[in-house]
């Protein structure tokens, strides 16, 4: 059957090589110039748990994976138990010949199709590791898929070249029995994907998008402490360390994390940390001290399901206001929130440029599913991110006789020196101070510096871009959502729009500064308004009606700590009234 | 202190041109004076310019010190003095980088960050201001305070063990560690200046008594008991076991370096910075073709 798009999942105990598998065949066809978009699940443990792995490849753009799919490779019988309602009409189960009690699953499911194979069998003949399994199921998904082998093997070279020939052979020899063992029991093609003109395309997760943004933008001091879903940028940057010239340093906690990023930046580095909800609450007393003192930095925040510990390998938009009001005291800052991958690659530069131009914190918002998810794209054009270091001073030439670090100036933003220029000597002081840094509690001087650091908000609010909206002007319904829900949402309008509903979507990529005038604005031209938002207390439509007085009524919010799938916005939409 | 690979000339400065202009508003007689004077003549001696040094302040009274030196400095929050003092010294090796806090800062508060800055290593000067109270807020038991101390938050008496800071940084791996007392300036900026000098983390604990709210540990208290190490004919520096002994004297207190080892500073392993700081690096158009080719 010729597809447009196929959705396939791994599925099986943590532990099995699923992820490393996933990511190979979300590569195979972004190689080929597919767009592929994959999302992974797996427990906080090394080993156990259960495991999935959901790619979805498409000749057509698309935004988001489904619910339904078309083919499951389950390596065990609780795969088969949890995922078999995700198998669409007409799929495929493939699943190990050691779940041989599953009549009763089938009985559920007659209009599916369960394919045996005997993954063990295989692993035993050539004696490979149970971990290598995974690769038998790759080789027998492409024959369902009536794909040829080569991108398989080319990809399996890239990821396990480093570890020896012999592993890669082992892993393409178990893809070739795979294949093989479908190919002679299948008497006809189950899909055959419509054929893309060969582009090659880069495959790419939230967390790398940032990684390169921030490395493009010129970040030469990354700390971190070890947190998913935040880890995978500590463990790019100290990829690149000596390839970039970039000090990436694994401190003791995310106290010292925030505070190093402080130190580097006031020397004139530009810096970044990231982390996870729990990191940015033990940092949260740093962003205050960056507003004080003027220190530019940028905070990834990578959300996950909360409080405490919470769910630490699932994904949530749990903590927009509390990154809004992060620190106490009154002060600004900078909220970013991408949508997608390749949003996180530019608003990563634009964080950078505003932290500095500002000389404020910008902190931006991702969480698990954004963070490591993968989607395919043509090369970023990364000329499009360039510096602007704002008001900084690196040579003592350019300095007044009377430099004063905090000058009181007419858009709020003060020169700033780079500690060892001779006559640009300041004190960046924690305290309230004078135009010098030196400690001052008069009344006088507390409203004239307040109203200094506020005062950056003019030009701040009109370098902010609206939030876009996408989908017909004239549409009954808006979608409100921000960062990640983004994706599930334009899928959904896709389905939405062939069943001839007019939806439209203002999704916000920057949350703070809030522009009450260009929302309004936008309010008063919607019909029916309805908030998307992956927590349980719609805190998007609390700042919607903090600034505008609004309040919208329809709310969607999923916090089982799982990602939307544009099937379940579908259903919830069309049951409002 | 940072390398200097060219014969600098001698800018004869004197130690007032460090002031600020900002008269220092400690109590009268407080020991923060002597580390303030210590520090300026400590510069001076080494011949170092206010630009080129950066200190890195804690909170408390010796944190208000930032007002009445004239250097580039950061006034961090409570605790956090060394990561700062981190961040800058990778950012830009080539400052002096020394951090003042006091022991509420140090051994309270920061006390995971000494640790860790200890066995890191790294070339930034730690002086503590060592005055076994919390000053600033009134005269609270610290971390350094004697066990059964009666104060305003432990009106039975502090039920802990003191932390006793040398010992603490022995242990942890530092490579300078010494002991100063503000009421001798003359030692305490030698401990400084070689301090400053060290290559790798130096650690000076100062005894600095608080004139306000502690009664026992006075000036007077620690005239009579203090046992100078430079004065002692045989002792080894290099011997940490024996600077640990040193360090647990409990019927004189010693002052001194207690031990001094060379061993790479955490900045000279860093490869990629070895021949150019991380802010001279040029930033505006960074080519990460490569880089973006690793996500085929």
């Amino acid at each position: 059957m010729k597809v447009s798009n196929v959705s396939w999942k791994l599925s099986g105990e943590a532990g099995y090589g699923i992820l490393s598998a996933g990511l190979i065949l979300s590569k195979v066809f972004s190689k080929k110039g597919y767009f592929v978009i994959d999302n992974n699940e797996y427990p906080s443990l090394i080993k156990g748990g259960h495991s999935t792995y959901t790619s979805r490849i498409s000749s057509n753009e698309i935004f988001s994976i489904n619910k339904s799919i078309n083919i499951l490779v389950a390596l065990n019988r609780e795969s088969i138990e949890l995922h078999q309602d995700e198998v669409m009409y007409g799929g495929y189960i493939i699943y190990d010949d050691r779940s041989l009690d599953i009549d009763e699953f089938k009985k559920a499911r007659r209009d599916i199709n369960y394919i045996v194979l005997p993954f063990y069998r295989m692993i035993s003949e050539l004696k490979a590791p149970v971990f290598m399994m995974s690769s038998i199921s790759l080789g027998a998904s492409l024959a369902l898929l009536n794909y040829d082998l080569e991108m398989l093997k080319n990809v399996i070279k890239d990821t396990f070249g480093q570890k020896g020939f012999e592993i890669v052979n082992l892993n393409i020899k178990l893809a070739e029995l795979g294949y093989k063992y479908i190919k002679e029991r299948l008497k006809i093609n189950a899909y055959e994907l419509e054929i893309v003109k060969p582009s090659g395309k880069i495959l790419i997760s939230g967390n790398d998008s940032v990684f390169l943004g921030a490395v493009r933008s010129g970040c030469k001091f990354y700390a971190a402490y070890p947190a998913t879903p935040a880890s995978s940028i500590l463990h790019s940057f100290a990829s690149v360390e000596s390839d970039y010239n970039i000090v990436t340093k694994h401190a003791e906690d995310d106290l010292a994390v925030i505070n190093m990023v402080l130190g580097a930046s006031f020397a004139g580095v530009r810096a970044m940390a990231a982390t996870s909800g729990n990191g940015f609450s033990l940092m949260s007393e740093g962003i205050g001290s960056a507003a004080m003192t003027e220190t530019p930095i940028v905070i990834v925040l990578c959300q996950r399901p909360a409080p405490a510990i919470g769910l630490p390998t699932w994904t949530e938009q749990g903590d927009l206001l509390f990154a809004t009001n992060a620190s106490h005291g009154e002060f600004l800052k900078v909220i970013l929130a991408p949508g997608d991958p390749e949003e996180c690659f530019y608003l990563t530069g634009k964080a950078f440029n505003l932290a500095e131009k500002y000389q404020i914190p910008v902190i931006l918002m991702m969480d698990k599913y954004l963070s490591e998810s993968h989607f395919s794209y043509d090369k970023f054009d990364f000329k499009n991110i360039t510096v602007d270091r704002g008001k900084l001073v690196t040579e003592s030439r350019d300095l007044d006789s009377e430099y004063a670090r905090y000058l009181d100036t007419d858009d709020g933003v003060s020169p700033r020196t780079i500690p060892g220029v001779e006559g640009g000597i300041f004190i960046a002081n924690s305290d309230e101070h004078d135009r010098y840094g030196y400690s001052d509690d008069s009344s006088h001087n507390r409203r004239a510096m307040v109203d200094k650091r506020f005062r950056k908000m003019e030009r701040l609010i009109e370098e902010i871009p609206p939030p876009r909206i996408y989908g017909p002007t004239d549409a009954e319904m808006t979608i409100w959502s921000w960062g990640s829900c983004k994706g599930p949402i334009l899928e959904a309008m896709n389905v939405l729009d062939q069943k001839e509903k007019k939806v439209n979507f203002v999704h916000f990529t920057y949350l703070y500064p809030f522009d009450e005038e260009v929302v309004s604005g936008i309010l008063s031209g919607t019909n029916k308004n309805i908030i998307v938002e992956n927590n349980k207390t719609s805190q998007l439509a609390k700042i919607i009606t903090m600034c505008t007085g609004y309040k919208i009524k329809n709310k969607i919010l999923k916090y089982s700590g799982r990602q939307f799938l544009p099937e379940e916005i579908v259903s919830s939409i069309e049951k409002i009234e | 202190m940072a390398k200097s690979k060219s014969k600098r000339r001698r800018y004869n400065l004197k130690p007032s041109d460090f002031n600020t202009g900002i008269r220092p508003n400690w109590c009268h007689g407080c020991g923060d004076y002597g580390i303030w004077d210590s520090l300026k003549k400590a510069f001076v001696s080494l011949n170092l310019m206010p630009h080129e040094i950066l200190i890195v302040y804690g909170v408390g009274c010796s944190g208000n010190g930032i007002n009445f030196i004239k250097t580039y400095a950061f006034h961090a929050l409570h605790g956090r003095a060394l990561p700062v003092a981190t961040g800058v010294k990778l950012a830009n090796h080539k400052l002096n980088v020394i951090a003042v806090s006091g022991d509420g800062d140090g051994v309270g508060a920061g006390v995971n960050h000494f640790i860790h800055t200890c066995r890191r290593n790294i070339n930034i000067t730690y002086i503590m201001s060592d005055n076994k109270i919390f000053g600033l807020t009134s005269g609270q038991a610290a971390p350094t305070s004697d066990r059964g101390l009666k104060t305003k938050s432990t009106p039975s008496g502090v039920v802990e063990m003191p932390v006793n800071p040398v010992l603490l940084a022995l242990a942890s791996g530092a490579t300078f560690v010494a002991r100063g007392f503000t009421g001798d300036v003359i030692q305490l900026t030698e401990i400084i200046k070689k301090a400053i000098k060290h290559r790798g983390f130096a650690f000076i604990d100062v005894l600095q008594p608080c004139i306000t709210f502690d009664k026992k540990n006075t000036h007077k208290f620690y005239r009579e008991r203090i046992k100078r190490l430079d004065e002692i004919k045989d002792y080894d520096r290099k011997d940490l076991s024996g600077a640990i002994k040193t360090s647990m004297e409990e019927d004189k207190i010693p002052t001194g370096i207690f031990y001094q080892v060379e061993k790479t500073p955490y900045e000279e392993e860093l490869k990629q910075i070895e021949r150019k700081t991380l802010v001279d690096q040029i930033i505006t158009d960074i080519d990460i073709n490569r880089l973006l080719n690793r996500y085929y």
